[in-house]
């Protein structure tokens, strides 16, 4: 008969105990001096309630009255959002191409994957800022900052999706002696196609999100037509259009998940 | 060159009834995209004018301008406590929020719908307008991005963690509850154990995408480096708007690699 | 001697469990269990043979209601089980353990803290959070898993171990309960013979040290005649044979198998559904 055992502890997740207590202290001191040293002015939150409380007095009940201006600025957001799929799903083809490691030479492998890195790295906004600087308020800047934002989704996922593809085919078409871009059509494309499709939808839908953000900082949309309705003290307005946002964004997601199911 | 491919394709994988499909889906497409073009508010002499325009802004970013980088560095690490004490939080709310909003664990219909409620707006209003909300009633500063970035948290991990809890495997939890062991137990016992890889992965997701949102709340005054980069930008600052681009870049980096390293280590 | 040096000093009264007329309907449709009795007295290890959809499972189910019975009676030692709510189903559902065909062990745990799970109904929340479980109860665990030969597994997550083990987990999980009666429900229905023959094995000799009455659920009737004091044989919610194993012939297979594809195992041609 063994001796019998009356103590028992779970292994712990860090075998090393001095590496384990290491952890637990660094991140206790970590998350107490971050909270410490949070510049919380309490006179100004409290003063701040009162503000809320303005604004959600002032909010209610929400104000349909401009709705012509909703729609129009939807109308825009949307535009924006097709334009800037269109054309970040076309760029990202070739991007995908060189981004994938199967397929491209090193250098070129290398630079698709910096500009893919890029893309991603950047916050929308952040990029939509520069775009407005650059070519000046309203829509154009949305598209080019929304086409960034695609190719920074698109050609990574396509990229991994050409990296999985079967070889098999392509060896075939070049043994055959088929020139480059025969291979691409005949081998690649199909077997990447429906996973694009399902992508440009996906991001179709992300597009339209995004849109009424970048409108924010200027590029266009109902994203403008909020921040103006917010600047100009217009709760009502601003709580309609965010309703109204709340809402395509469901239905968006909606159809977009549909359709992606049955493809 | 894509639709030429797909009629390639069609004739061999699909029957006539969704090559139909496949062309009006393609012709809607079309559509869409030309109505657009032609209905959209932009001055093309402008758009034609781009190229130049970019060229121009890039030319002047270079070279970066390094004098403020302790400033920026500094003001870099506070946006990286803004994104992980904001994902704390919002991973500490999501939690009673799961379960609400899980089918399973929810105690009844009108529980269900008031998860899926906080679920549903916290998801659908992006961060930089619960930002915009919030600069409002903290004032400008990094509480009001904490707060924003976590409202909008909560929305995505609840419904990742809630769909999680969906999918468990049921029958460790009858065998518990065959044991006579109250509810709490048996969500401690058989439920949290199974979601745990689940919460953890959603928990480093989200703040690698919340490193990335609390670079921009200082656009609307909610804190983090986007102040400086507004800054930089509003006084036609270039080349140190170019550092502050540079460090972002490295800093969403770095986000990645450490989020892969602890999801690595960690499931 | 105690009864296997589980330390535990049990009660000299018979257990008993006694169903009357049990029903269980789901939603409008036929019912499962049809106005069923059942007794089972002392320590005996009572088996339960039929087809799939006679009823096995809804039955062993219902008397710890993981299952709502629609009707009858269920007395567990003079408790009536069929109208406790709530604390009180509780308290009586630690007195039952269950073992079952999938194991349900949570992967993601230790063996030990599955084995502990049979105890949840009895220590605080805090103790169950924190893992600090009571002396006694560690001693227990290592007592038991030691008897089904997995005490070295302690600190090894369930889903590093095999069927035969993981199942002996499971066993160990309903036993640290205290139970009055042992339910098993098809518990070697996802091993191998081999493996299968060991639990079943196990199964008699704990029912036998630590004088349980042990109700098996099991469509292998082989195993069923061999580790079984009694067999319990149902046929669309009724039951049809309830003797002991010696009893059971060719003639009593071809009424319980009769009709269904499990017939094929019972080794008879399928002949007509009798009216029952």
């Amino acid at each position: 008969m063994s001796t019998a055992r009356d103590t028992w502890h779970r292994p712990p997740f860090i075998a090393n105990p001095i590496l384990r207590w290491a952890v637990y202290l660094g991140v206790g001191v970590y998350v107490l001096w971050t909270i410490a040293t949070l510049p919380i002015d309490w006179a100004r939150v409290a003063e701040g309630l009162e503000r809320a409380q303005r604004i959600f007095g002032g909010a209610f009940p929400p104000s349909f009255a401009r709705s012509g201006l909703l729609i129009d600025g939807f109308l825009e957001s949307l535009k924006i959002a097709i334009l800037a799929t269109f054309g970040g799903v076309l760029l990202s083809i070739p991007i995908a191409f060189m981004a994938a490691r199967n397929i491209s030479p090193l250098p070129i492998y290398y630079l698709g994957r910096a500009l893919i890195i890029i893309a991603r790295s950047f916050h929308p906004v952040i990029v939509a800022i520069i775009f407005v600087k650059a070519v000046g308020f309203g829509p154009f800047a949305g598209v080019l900052t929304l086409v960034v934002y695609s190719i920074g989704f698109v050609a990574k996922m396509l990229a991994e999706r050409i990296e999985e593809i079967d070889f098999g085919q392509v060896e075939a078409m070049r043994a055959a002696g088929a020139p480059y871009l025969s291979t691409l059509f005949y081998a690649i494309f199909p077997q990447i196609m429906p996973r694009q499709i399902g992508l440009t939808i996906y991001q179709l839908d992300s597009n339209l999100r995004a849109s009424a953000v970048v409108g924010i900082v200027g590029a266009g949309g109902i994203g403008s037509t909020l921040a103006n309705a917010f600047g100009r003290y217009d709760y009502d307005f601003a709580l309609a259009i965010t309703m109204v946002i709340v809402g395509v964004i469901l239905v968006s997601e909606a159809v977009s998940g549909q359709i992606r199911k049955r493809i | 060159m894509t639709l030429s491919d797909l009629h390639r394709d069609d004739w061999a994988r699909f029957t006539p009834r969704q090559r139909m499909q496949r062309y009006a889906m393609f012709l809607l497409g079309a559509l869409a995209v030309g109505w657009a073009l032609g209905s959209i508010d932009v001055i093309w002499a402008w758009v034609w004018d781009a190229p130049v325009q970019m060229g121009d802004l890039f030319g002047r970013m270079i070279p970066p301008d390094p004098t403020n980088l302790d400033t920026i560095l500094w003001v870099l690490w506070e946006t990286v406590n803004i994104a992980t004490i904001a994902t704390a939080f919002a991973v500490l709310i999501s939690l009673p929020v799961a379960y609400l909003a899980a089918q399973n664990t929810t105690p009844n219909r009108a529980t269900l719908w008031l998860g899926r409620f906080i679920l549903v707006s916290s998801r659908s209003i992006n961060t930089i307008i619960w930002a915009l909300l919030f600069v409002a009633i903290f004032g400008p500063g990094i509480v009001a991005g904490i707060v924003a970035i976590m409202f909008r948290s909560i929305g995505f991990i609840g419904k990742l963690l809630g769909e999680a809890i969906e999918e468990i495997d049921k029958r460790p939890v009858e065998a518990l509850e065959a044991t006579g062991a109250s509810r709490f137990k048996i969500i401690a016992y058989a439920i949290v154990p199974q979601v745990m890889p689940t919460f953890w992965a959603v928990s480093i997701l989200r703040w690698d995408i919340n490193l990335r949102e609390s670079t921009v709340l200082g656009l609307v005054g909610a804190g983090g480096i986007g102040i400086i980069l507004q800054g930089a930008i509003d006084t036609f600052n270039w080349p140190e708007a170019a550092t502050v681009l540079l460090a972002i870049l490295v800093l969403v980096i770095l986000g990645e690699i450490v989020s892969a390293f602890l999801r690595r280590r960690i499931l | 001697m105690g009864p296997a040096g589980t330390g535990r000093v049990r009660n000299r009264e018979i257990q008993m469990l006694k169903i009357t007329e049990l029903v269980k309907r789901y939603g409008s449709g036929d019912p499962v269990l049809k106005n069923l009795n059942l007794t089972i007295e002392g320590e005996s290890v009572v088996s339960i043979i039929g087809s799939s959809g006679a009823g096995k499972s809804t039955l062993l189910r219902c008397i710890n209601r993981l299952v709502e019975p629609s009707s009858g009676s269920i007395v567990l030692n003079g408790t009536e089980l069929t109208k406790l709510r709530g604390r009180e189903l509780r308290a009586a559902r630690r007195k039952i353990g269950m073992v079952f065909q999938g194991f349900n062990l949570v992967d993601r745990l230790t063996v030990m803290e599955n084995v502990q799970s049979g105890r949840l109904g009895y220590i605080s929340t805090w103790a169950a959070v924190m893992r600090r479980y009571p002396k006694e109860d560690i001693r227990r665990a290592y007592e038991l898993m030691e008897r089904v030969g997995i005490a070295h597994y302690a600190d090894k997550r369930a889903d590093e171990l095999s069927g035969g083990e993981r199942q002996r987990v499971g066993v160990v999980r309903a036993l640290m309960q205290k139970p009055e009666i042992l339910l098993a429900d098809e518990p070697t229905a996802s091993l191998d013979p081999k493996t299968s023959e060991q639990i079943m094995g196990l199964l008699r000799d704990l029912a036998g040290e630590l004088k349980l009455p042990v109700l098996i659920n099991i469509h292998n009737v082989a195993e069923a005649k061999e580790y079984t004091d009694r067999i319990v044989g149902m046929r669309y919610g009724r039951i049809i044979f309830d003797d002991l194993p010696e009893k059971l012939d060719q003639d009593a297979m071809d009424k319980i198998y009769s009709g269904s594809p499990a017939a094929d195992r019972a080794g008879t041609p399928g002949e007509m559904r009798e009216a029952s």
